[in-house]
């Protein structure tokens, strides 16, 4: 049993660290490195501000997980901030939720690994979900938000930026090569990374791109293990999890199904990008894809320990509400992309 | 002097820990070295973004890995 068990998890690490499923991870690590150097945290939480407008806020903080945190000892510390001393609770708990949803990582990871349809649903529903969850909060505590009272942000000073234009190109050149690299066009691809390398050498000095490599290997280094014990698991519930009881549980498309797909996803813990392959491993035990999207929904924004964490800035109730808003709308969002689909 | 660093385990937070042993060793300075884990207790410095440096009571830094250099500058 035990040889098994190894042999389930070994194939798994083959089959899914193969190179097209890196040529996908690579480049999104460098771009996810770029971000966190880059793009200046800053200006964006200038977004936030008990003063700005609302409909900025709440876009923003829906988008903002690609941005501003691929771990979540980024969001938690910038939820409490727009909370308690910012744009308040609806734009919070919008970026609360964003942050872990829609990193650009998992996004990429998601279309990879478990096909593009599933992989544009996961950010169409998170970006939707988090403002529609953002402004239910907001709403159901509206008459305590206007009584607090508004204080200015402690802002961070904004440093050095580079120009908006080269910035731009850069960003859309690495997302060119994540993209053509990942389709297998190998030639484009080699192209692209050509005139990369040409634009770092014109407008980068040295210092940059050692704290974007740096920032890239930090990444890489702090996620990549975790994945492939994320794999490595993946393979053995494949080997261990009978059939019958996932597509029992968590087959099809019936409200059953996506409801129990969201409590799992709410309740487990999955670090960043391992709900990917034993989302994967699932489906092929029988998992339908509204149940998975479900998961891929509740999943990454909730856990156990964070749930502990949100409590103690948010308090017992708004929590218990956030987490059953989450729930249902992983449920309900499951359900109609796998009507969609079928 | 007290040096806090605020954060909450992650290789950043761990990173900028390690910055601030390195600047205390090279200046022999006699500093003690807090780290503050707790996201209450983190709040109450008024910092959103984590790792974040605090000398004596003042936020040096925030959101970003200072380097050794800066961290000297900042105890001299």
């Amino acid at each position: 049993m035990e040889i098994k068990l190894l042999q389930g998890g070994v194939s798994a690490l083959l089959d899914y660290l193969s190179a097209h499923v890196l040529s996908c991870l690579v480049p999104a690590f460098f771009i996810a490195g770029a971000i966190s150097v880059f793009v200046s945290q800053a200006a964006v939480l200038k977004y936030f501000g008990a003063q700005a407008r609302k409909w900025l806020s709440y876009s923003v903080a829906s988008v903002s997980g690609t941005i501003l945190a691929v771990c979540s000892c980024t969001v938690l510390p910038l939820f409490g901030g727009i909370y308690k001393r910012g744009a308040g609770i609806g734009p919070a708990v919008a970026f609360l939720y964003s942050g872990p949803a829609i990193n650009v990582l998992a996004i990429v990871y998601t279309a990879r690994l478990l096909g593009y349809d599933l992989g544009v649903a996961r950010f169409i529903g998170a970006v939707a979900f988090s403002i529609v969850i953002g402004l239910i909060m907001a709403t159901i505590y509206r008459r305590e938000e206007r009584e607090k009272v508004a204080q200015t942000l402690a802002m961070p000073g904004v440093a050095d930026s580079k120009s908006g234009w080269k910035l731009i190109i850069y960003f859309v050149l690495l997302v060119s090569i994540l993209i053509f690299g990942a389709s297998k066009q190998w030639i484009i691809t080699g192209i692209l990374i050509v005139i990369l390398i040409l634009i770092l050498r014109l407008w980068f000095v040295r210092e940059e791109i050692m704290e974007w490599l740096s920032a890239t290997g930090r990444f890489a280094k702090q996620i990549f293990p975790l994945l492939l014990i994320g794999v490595f698991i993946s393979g053995i519930l494949k080997v261990v999890i009978p059939e019958s009881i996932v597509s029992n549980w968590v087959g099809g498309n019936s409200i059953r199904s996506n409801f129990i797909a969201s409590i799992f996803g709410a309740l487990m813990y999955f670090s960043t990008l391992t709900e990917v392959p034993i989302i994967k491993a699932f489906m092929e035990l029988g998992m339908g894809k509204g149940p998975a999207l479900a998961l891929l929904l509740a999943g990454p924004a909730l856990s156990l320990p964070n749930m502990l964490v949100i409590r103690s800035i948010m308090g017992n109730k708004k929590t218990l509400i956030y987490i059953l808003l989450v729930v249902i709308m992983a449920t309900f969002t499951g359900l109609v992309f796998g009507t969609i689909v079928s | 002097m007290k040096i806090e660093i605020l954060g909450m385990g992650c290789p950043r937070c761990q990173k900028t820990a390690a910055n601030a042993e390195q600047a205390v060793k090279e200046l022999g300075a006699k500093a003690e070295i807090v780290k503050v884990e707790k996201i209450d207790k983190i709040m109450k410095y008024g910092v959103m973004m984590i790792p974040a440096l605090v000398v004596d009571g003042e936020v040096k830094c925030a959101g970003k890995i200072p380097a050794v250099d800066e961290i000297k500058n900042w105890l001299k």
